[in-house]
């Protein structure tokens, strides 16, 4: 959906499922999903549909997901950095259990 | 002019319940409500429908709600979303499980028995996710939790159904005696009737004022705050002694943390100012009990304005002064589950002048000066 | 900065770095008032400025001049001795100026004699069929990745929707060589009679020229349909994009219809808030010092209405002058009437750009199996059945179907809400009213609560 302009940055590297994943210093963690092409990164609680990044700006809490076991944390906002765990959420799997 | 049997003050759950208990008996009471049915305490408390560590005041009405809770849909045609897995009380040392233990066995001698003491291995089977260093506790098996504003709303709709008529944002600004009826007056015009309930809530005090019959209410918000949807790992409610902590899940994942610390509360202005200091002190307990919800989130906390009274248990009974007129308020923060039978009592007394079920102990007497 | 290491009180606090905050901050700061400015984002801008430190679009054209303005205003704040937080989320605020930030996972509760919210606009709710699906996104979510990240639609990209900011980022877009299918115009034509009577204001102000500079340079590359209906469709993904004049298929849908402030910490605190008919959207009671209805905190920038983001620092400005005059009288400050002046000046052509963007009432108010609480994904049926049923307001909604009460506590859905139960019942927005909101304004963990500091916790516990 994304290609990046430049390659500005120092590359970080993150795993997101466990699978490797390269990103740019700068990037906030949706930005890095966005660009390596994850489709979604969660699913809801109440019907299980999947959901993508939807405002990038902190609002629609859509980008939900587990950055070093820490549950629901909005990836728009939190910043990339070297050696990161993201995990993808699953509906109710909220409490980074 | 409009009249009526029955005024009832305040759309609460006592009000709603006592408008359809009336209404049941053939009764046609008007129900006057400031905002809307459930906007206080009623519809905004944590549902919890406990029998478990009641003052033995109001261990009757308690019992007696219960057995309407356990058939709330033959009452009001809707389930309240009422669920019942017990609610456990937990001993966070030996010394505090022995003083519980005399709790139970003093409730048994006075013929109660729905309080159950409970060691360390059933407390772990009851509530597995608590923390291993609580030795037991106390369990009420038949305890649950409900839906609170629906609940209210429902029993507002079944009122409406047998024949109560509700108004919503009016207020009754005073009421005097008018020959052998009560002349309420209303921000919306008089109403006459021959009885009056006073079932205002944190504002029930001002009604007792009128009627030359000051009582010492505290106007007080506890707090709660609400987790978002985590994986299900706890039944029953849990709820604490020494620090003060309520805590249940619902059904749709979310838990629901409280357990009494306070809110700063306005009353005339319908508001309250959290004060987070004191959730810090409820986040710090569950973080240790519950280790599951360190990283819960907390997406929104809340408080409501309620009753207290002094000695923590409500005013239920007729008016020391006026005659026709009943006190139903200050339920001191667990009135939620004595909403149904309350109702039902108070629209015996209300009806037929006693009650079966003994009320002693709850009169507005108790504060004559 | 770290939670540990910020002063138990300050002079004034700043919450939000967007042109609005680093203006207020700068100011105040410069006439000696002890200030604090924090921003939730990882660097200060707000949205109009994302990424202004640190872009790697270094190609000054793609961006514009406009945003390239932003500079000033963070080197201002930087050289302005205000203390900068960034990665700091305000979850609290109440009437008595106690300020609750979460930085790096710790809580702090921070007192301050003034406070600024600053916290700007997001975009109106865009509630179409399918507006959930991966691959939907705002038009101001491309902006902010391009901005922050330099990154570019790659693939099929349709926009949809109507109002300036949707053109500016087509522009952008197109500039930085990416490549739009096609822009699907939602602005109903019967707009332009309702706004021409401000034209002659539109005409003086700076957006005129402006405007049509880029409406040219965005139509000459882009085809521009004009459509009253939009759907999103596609299994899991978005596979194509349905309007009343076809089908397209895309990998990108991009919405947009007008920003509208953000009002959740400013009604948290406790501020009265009316209903903007105009601008459609409640937003804060302010006095001529944007000052709010609570003593002592005042509302700049977006979050007090729209009017842009030059309006918004000036308006930052105006606030923090009064927060200045009542902290430090003796302290020399700019001249409040050349602000104003200049304020009045970018507030010129509002009104026309707000009648000719005016969302049609069937993008607001959505019908049927459309999701209008993306959150517990309650659909639009059930929010006008359960109005028919007798529910008045947005807090008993809330209580019948959970709408509003999902992590994003009512941000997407709460005009949607109001204006669905107007319509329901024929009433006013202004008389169905808003969500009650509480804090925390933005989630905190538990864990993050509990790190609140027990010393504090006690201190405050006994004040009270
Ligand atoms: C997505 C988007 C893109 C936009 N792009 C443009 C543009 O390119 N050009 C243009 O002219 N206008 C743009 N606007 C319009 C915008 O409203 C500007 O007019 C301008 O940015 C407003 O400035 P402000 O200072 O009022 O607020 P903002 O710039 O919005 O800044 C508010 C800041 O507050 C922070 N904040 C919010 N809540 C909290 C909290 N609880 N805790 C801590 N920090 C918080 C935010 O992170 C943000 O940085 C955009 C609006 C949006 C929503
Ligand atoms: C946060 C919280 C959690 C709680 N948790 C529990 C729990 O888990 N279990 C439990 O059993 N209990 C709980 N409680 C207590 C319980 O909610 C209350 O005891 C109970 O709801 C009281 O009901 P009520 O009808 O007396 O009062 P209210 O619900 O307060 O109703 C009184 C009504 O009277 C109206 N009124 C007042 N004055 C006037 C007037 N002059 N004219 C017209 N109308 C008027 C008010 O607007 C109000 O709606 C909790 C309470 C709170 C606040
Ligand atoms: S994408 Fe909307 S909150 Fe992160």
């Amino acid at each position: 959906m994304f290609k990046r302009l430049a390659e500005a940055g120092a590359a970080v590297a993150l795993t997101v499922d466990g699978k490797p994943v390269r990103a740019v210093s700068g990037d906030t963690v949706a930005a890095a999903l966005l660009a390596a092409g994850i489709d979604h990164c969660r699913t809801t609680p109440v019907t299980g549909a999947p959901r993508a990044p939807y405002c990038l700006m902190g609002i629609c809490f859509d980008c939900l997901v587990t950055i070093d076991g820490v549950g629901s944390r909005q990836a728009c906002l939190v910043p990339v950095s070297e050696g990161m765990k993201v995990e993808t959420q699953q509906g109710k799997r909220e409490a980074g259990r | 002019m409009r009249t009526a049997d029955v005024v009832i003050i305040g759309g609460g759950l006592h009000g709603c319940s006592t408008a359809l208990h009336l209404a049941l008996r053939g009764l046609r009471p008007i129900l006057v409500e400031k905002d809307y049915a459930g906007r206080h305490a009623s519809g905004v408390n944590a549902g919890g429908v406990r029998q478990l560590a009641r003052h033995i005041a109001e261990i009757p009405l308690s019992i007696a709600s219960m057995a309407l809770w356990e058939n709330i849909e033959d009452l009001v045609g809707d389930d309240c979303g009422f669920s019942s897995h017990g609610t456990v009380l937990v001993a966070e040392s030996e010394q505090e499980l022995a003083g519980f233990r005399a709790r139970v066995d003093d409730l048994r001698l006075k013929g109660f028995a729905h309080e159950e003491l409970i060691d360390h291995a059933e407390l772990k089977r009851l509530v597995p996710a608590v923390s291993d260093d609580c030795p037991g506790g106390v369990v009420s098996r038949r305890d649950g939790a409900a839906d609170p504003f629906r609940t209210t709303q429902a029993f507002r709709r079944r009122a409406i159904e047998r024949g109560a008529a509700v108004i919503e944002g009016v207020s009754v600004t005073g009421l005097a005696r008018n020959g052998s009826v009560w002349r309420v007056e209303t921000s919306d015009g008089p109403i006459e009737a021959p009885k009056v309930v006073n079932a205002a809530g944190a504002w029930a005090d001002r009604i007792a004022a009128q009627l030359g019959e000051p009582v010492p209410l505290e106007v007080i918000a506890p707090m709660l705050m609400v987790s978002s949807r985590v994986p299900p790992f706890i039944d029953p409610v849990v709820i604490l002694r020494g620090r003060k902590l309520s805590f249940k899940q619902l059904a749709n994942g979310t838990v629901v943390i409280g357990g009494g610390h306070l809110a700063v509360s306005y009353r005339d202005e319908n508001r309250t100012v959290l004060d987070w200091t004191k959730l810090a002190t409820s986040a710090r307990t569950v973080w240790e009990l519950f280790p599951a919800m360190r990283e819960a989130t907390i997406v929104r906390a809340w408080a409501g304005i309620e009753a207290r009274m002094p000695d923590e248990i409500p005013v239920v009974g007729p008016s020391r002064t006026s005659e026709g007129v009943f006190h139903q308020f200050g339920f001191s923060a667990h009135g939620f589950q004595l909403g149904p039978a309350t109702g039902a009592v108070m629209a015996e007394l209300v009806a037929t002048g006693a009650t079966n079920l003994p009320i002693d102990g709850l009169g507005i007497e108790r504060f004559k000066a | 900065m770290n939670a540990v290491d910020l002063a138990s009180s300050y002079d004034l606090i700043v919450i939000g770095g967007g042109p609005a905050g680093l203006a207020a901050a700068s100011l105040a700061a410069r006439a000696g008032v002890s200030t604090v400015l924090f921003d939730e984002n990882p660097g200060v801008g707000g949205q109009i400025y994302r990424g202004i430190t640190s872009t790697p679009v270094t190609n000054r054209l793609i961006l514009g001049e406009d945003y390239w303005a932003g500079e000033a205003l963070a080197n201002e704040a930087e050289a302005s001795g205000a203390v900068v937080v960034n990665g700091a989320t305000v979850w609290s605020l109440d009437p008595e100026r106690v300020v609750g930030v979460s930085i790096a996972g710790k809580a702090r509760l921070i007192e301050a004699r003034r406070v600024i919210i600053a916290t700007g606009s997001q975009e109106r709710p865009f509630p179409i069929p399918g507006w959930t699906l991966p691959g939907v996104m705002t038009a101001g979510a491309a902006q902010t990745v391009l901005k922050a990240q330099g990154l570019l639609p790659d693939g099929r990209t349709v926009m949809a929707g109507t109002g300036p900011l949707m053109w500016l980022l087509a522009a952008q877009i197109l500039r930085a060589g990416g490549k739009i299918e096609a822009i699907l115009d939602t602005t109903p034509r019967r707009n332009f009679l309702r706004a021409s009577p401000h034209l002659p204001d539109f005409v003086l102000s700076p957006y005129f020229a402006k405007g049509l500079a880029l409406l040219r340079e965005v139509k000459a590359k882009v085809p521009v349909r004009r459509v009253s209906s939009v759907a999103a469709v596609g299994d899991g993904k978005l596979r194509e994009v349905v309007s009343d004049r076809g089908r397209m298929p895309a990998d990108l849908l991009l919405l947009h219809q007008g920003v509208v402030p953000n009002v959740n910490l400013a009604l948290a605190a406790g501020t009265a808030h009316a209903w903007n008919e105009r601008q459609l959207c409640f937003q804060p009671v302010l006095d001529d010092h944007f000052e709010s209805s609570v003593p002592g905190i005042a509302v700049a920038g977006d979050g007090a209405g729209i009017a842009g983001g030059t309006a918004a620092a000036e308006r930052g400005r105006i606030a923090a002058i009064a927060a200045v005059r009542a902290l430090k009288p003796a302290a020399a400050v700019p001249d409040p009437q050349s602000v104003r002046q200049r304020l009045r000046r970018e507030e010129m052509g509002r009104a026309f750009l707000d009648w000719l963007h005016r969302p049609a009432d069937s993008f607001r108010q959505p019908e049927g199996d459309t999701l209008a609480c993306r959150c517990e994904e309650v659909t639009a049926r059930q929010v006008r059945e359960t109005a028919d049923m007798g529910c008045e307001g947005p807090n008993q909604m809330k209580a019948f179907l959970r709408c509003g009460m999902g992590p994003c506590q009512g941000r997407l859905c709460g005009l949607t809400i109001t204006e669905l139960i107007a319509a329901q019942r024929k009433t006013t927005p202004a008389e169905v009213g808003y969500y009650r909101l509480r804090p925390p304004v933005k989630p905190i963990t538990l864990a993050e609560l509990a790190s609140l500091p027990i010393s504090e916790a006690e201190r405050k516990a006994v004040e009270r």
